[in-house]
């Protein structure tokens, strides 16, 4: 599909009028403003046809995932032009209806560790949009001490067989895979550790999920007994899982931190919330003059971590990719994530405190659980004390005189 | 760090050689043991403009460089990591409010002499401890009448940009300006300036909102001061940390200390993107006024934080005056309250943004 059109987009203007004329011809106006449920691992797929026209069309494209190589099924873009790319949706008010752990982590860790084959055989289901990926990492005694996993996968010749139990798989239910690492070695905790992908419907996985303090239920227990993993799916040799499973880690991170691009939305403005719920004096300001403060602080401090966030990716595109940098946005990002939704309570009053029933808009009430469901932000992902000793270790070589 | 050229990463390696090897803190507390009457050392200050930087921000007509301010608040970070004492910042902020609002006599007249170094220039605004008060200060007949507070590297300073309640002036030192010391915590040049009826000439050219572009002119450069200060201390404190030992280890293996670092570390990076971010605003002309307001109030509350942690983390050496560390929090108050507090900044953010 508009293959004819593609040397239009050597120059920049060229690019932005085939994007124009792509989002014209493709996106369909019902969907304007509307968020992208796929990319989120908080709910169940339910894609009506117009959501199903609008990803099938981006996914032919590429520009779900802009930057990705055109070879695999992604964009092929420059930077620059994956910028123009998200103005001209911005303007028309476009979602990219691509997302989830396949693109924010798992396909930029297999592009770079991956074989040929299992590039071919899995990014382009990524970048169509096509195959859910969940994160068999954590375990009931592996969390911040993520080494300690149990779950083993013994070598039977051709193929693996997996024991063991994982929790806290968000999107589990709904996941078509699973990105996992598994100790193959016990005799040596970090080097015992490999990465291999596992279907979420082999006979033997079985999956419980967990309500969590918002109501909801995107993450559960997940149960391997004699899962038969294929030897293909082992990503790198056996051994590496733990040096790619931390460099996930850091792809997750920068996405955490809402400094990537993909990560969750944060939401609107401060000042536009305040606009809508606090009493504003004479003088066009918040009456509240404390409140006025609190905002300004908030917004000039968000400000500066936005600045940060663009800072680190010049930086990491100079030194050549995500690095240790992201665990200083994770922390700074998920913090002010979590302070920017009880800030939004604080100026809402009881308004933003609803649960469910009658005199709450939807977006109060997607704003309470969206407040309860980001105290998870500064745990997953490796928590922010997490973060501490990594900063401290990596970045700062507090470790090295012990 | 931002992306520098190579112009600039040499600009800012000469001015980190020239501080680390010339002007290191010793040449601090020589200063301050000399009391030199101008406030600095002259040969210093000479030594600094034939590096060329005391004219970055000064069109190459006028006898400057004009490489801009991503480039003199490269220098100036490099100065603020060694307390370098020098009214740099200070004449810089004078010169650019000729630039903008001068008349080209002016210009000609005061411009070359800024650059090469022979006049220092101030800004004086103020009349009180507090930066944003009111203007008393008035002119009439050409003569200006008032009294400045608190003007920063006043006694080396021969030209005042002074502001009056109808704009700018330039006024030179001589008949009718009076100096009064007011010696602060940071042992720089302070001194209350009274003008009695001085001989005053107006910056005509620069709109309404001349002292506003102006002093957020001063804030970002004051900024970058001040980066360099909490870059400073951020450093000293973690080799403190990694070589001290109590317990049979090392500070630094605490991991209550660690996460401490962690997040002053965390704080100065957003204070470097906020600095940076400033310094861009200026050299693109874009977004300025709200970008200084980023700058200065990171700068203010990451500086503030790290001045503090700085002394604690090195316990009672920290309390020293033989050790450099108080100099920092000294200075870092000093420059916290010119030209805008947290709560002036944060009060101007919010107006800005129509809230
Ligand atoms: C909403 C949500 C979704 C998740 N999704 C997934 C997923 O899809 N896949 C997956 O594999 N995992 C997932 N996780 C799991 C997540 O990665 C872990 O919860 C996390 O790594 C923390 O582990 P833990 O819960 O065992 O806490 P613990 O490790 O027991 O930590 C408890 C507390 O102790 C602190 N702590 C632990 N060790 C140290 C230390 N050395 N120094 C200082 N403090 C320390 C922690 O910071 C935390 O505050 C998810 C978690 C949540 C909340």
């Amino acid at each position: 599909m508009a293959t004819l059109a593609e040397p239009r987009a050597d120059t920049d203007e060229a690019f932005r009028e085939e994007v124009r004329d792509f989002l014209a011809k493709n996106f369909p106006p019902e969907l304007k403003g509307k968020g992208n449920a796929l990319a989120s691992v908080e709910g169940p797929t339910q894609e009506d046809a117009q959501q199903k026209a609008w990803r099938e069309a981006m996914g032919e494209k590429g520009w779900g995932v802009p930057t990705w190589p055109k070879e695999y099924g992604g964009g092929g873009l420059s930077k620059k032009q994956a910028r123009i790319l998200q103005e001209e949706m911005g303007k028309a008010g476009a979602y990219n209806p691509i997302g989830g752990m396949g693109v924010m982590m798992f396909g930029p860790t297999l592009l770079e560790s991956g074989s040929e084959e299992q590039k071919r055989e899995h990014i382009p289901a990524i970048a169509k949009g096509e195959i859910r990926w969940c994160q068999g990492y954590s375990e009931p005694n592996a969390g911040s001490d993520l080494a300690n996993l149990q779950t083993f996968a013994e070598d039977k010749g051709d193929h693996y067989l997996v024991n063991g139990q994982k929790t806290w798989t968000s999107g589990g239910q709904w996941a078509d895979k699973c990105f996992a690492i598994v100790r193959t070695d016990k005799s040596d905790k970090h080097n015992g550790i490999s990465f291999m992908l596992i279907d979420m419907d082999s006979p033997g996985v079985e999956v419980r999920p967990i309500q969590m303090i918002s109501g909801l239920s995107p993450f559960c227990e997940t149960f391997f007994t004699d899962v038969k993993v294929p030897k293909e799916n082992l990503v790198g040799k056996e051994g590496q899982g733990w040096t790619i499973g931390k460099r996930l880690l850091q792809h997750e991170r920068t996405n955490i931190s809402g400094a990537g691009g993909g990560g969750r939305a944060m939401g609107a403005a401060m000042s536009e919330v305040a606009k809508k719920y606090a009493e504003f004096d004479a003088n066009g300001e918040i009456a509240d003059k404390v409140l006025r403060d609190k905002v300004a602080d908030f917004e000039i401090r968000w400000q500066a971590f936005l600045l940060t966030a663009r800072r680190a990716v010049e930086e990491s595109k100079a030194a050549g990719g995500v690095s240790e940098i992201s665990s200083v946005l994770k922390k700074l990002g998920t913090k002010l994530g979590q302070e920017r939704s009880e800030l939004a309570i604080e100026i809402m009053g009881l308004q933003g405190l609803g649960w469910e029933g009658e005199g709450f808009s939807e977006s109060e009430l997607a704003g309470v659980r969206a407040w309860l469901f980001g105290k998870a932000f500064t745990i997953y992902g490796g928590s922010t004390e997490i973060q501490n000793n990594i900063i401290a270790k990596r970045v700062l070589g507090m470790l090295d005189h012990q | 760090m931002a992306i520098l050229n190579e112009e600039q990463e040499m600009l800012r390696d000469m001015a980190r050689d020239w501080a680390t090897n010339e002007s290191p803190v010793t040449a601090f507390r020589k200063y301050r043991a000399d009391k030199p009457a101008e406030g600095f050392q002259p040969d210093v200050w000479q030594t600094m403009a034939q590096m060329g930087w005391t004219g970055i921000v000064i069109p190459e007509e006028h006898g400057g460089s004009d490489f801009g301010w991503m480039s003199a608040g490269l220098v100036i970070e490099e100065l603020g990591k060694t307390l370098t004492a020098s009214p740099i910042v200070a004449s810089t902020v004078a010169a650019s409010a000729i630039v903008l609002g001068g008349s080209d006599e002016q210009k000609a007249k005061w411009l070359p002499k800024l650059a090469s170094g022979e006049v220092v220039g101030t800004l004086a605004v103020d009349e009180g401890a507090h930066h944003g008060g009111k203007t008393e200060a008035s002119v009439s007949g050409g003569k200006l009448s008032g009294t400045k507070a608190f003007v920063h590297e006043a006694h080396g300073a021969s030209l005042f940009v002074v502001s009056a309640a109808d704009g700018l002036y330039l006024v030179e030192k001589g008949d009718g300006v009076s100096l009064s010391d007011r010696k602060l915590t940071d042992q720089r040049s302070h001194a209350n300036v009274t003008f009695d009826g001085a001989a005053a000439d107006k910056l005509a050219n620069g709109g309404d909102d001349l002292l506003d572009k102006v002093l957020d002119r001063a804030r970002i450069l004051t900024a970058a001061e001040m980066l360099g200060m909490a870059q400073q201390v951020f450093d000293v404190t973690l080799d403190y940390l990694k070589q001290r030992v109590q317990f049979n280890q090392v500070l630094a293996s605490f991991q209550a200390l660690q996460h401490r670092m962690a997040d002053l570390f965390a704080d100065l990076a957003m204070m470097r993107s906020a600095v940076e971010s400033g310094l861009e605003a200026l050299d693109s002309g874009f977004g300025v006024p709200h970008a200084a307001c980023v700058a200065k109030a990171e700068a203010n509350r990451v500086l503030h934080i790290i001045s503090r942690e700085g002394i604690q983390l090195h316990g009672g050496i920290g309390m020293t005056d033989e050790y450099d560390v108080g100099f920092y929090l000294k200075r870092a108050r000093v420059l916290e309250a010119s030209w805008g507090s947290t709560t002036y900044l944060k009060n101007r953010f919010a107006a800005l943004a129509g809230y």
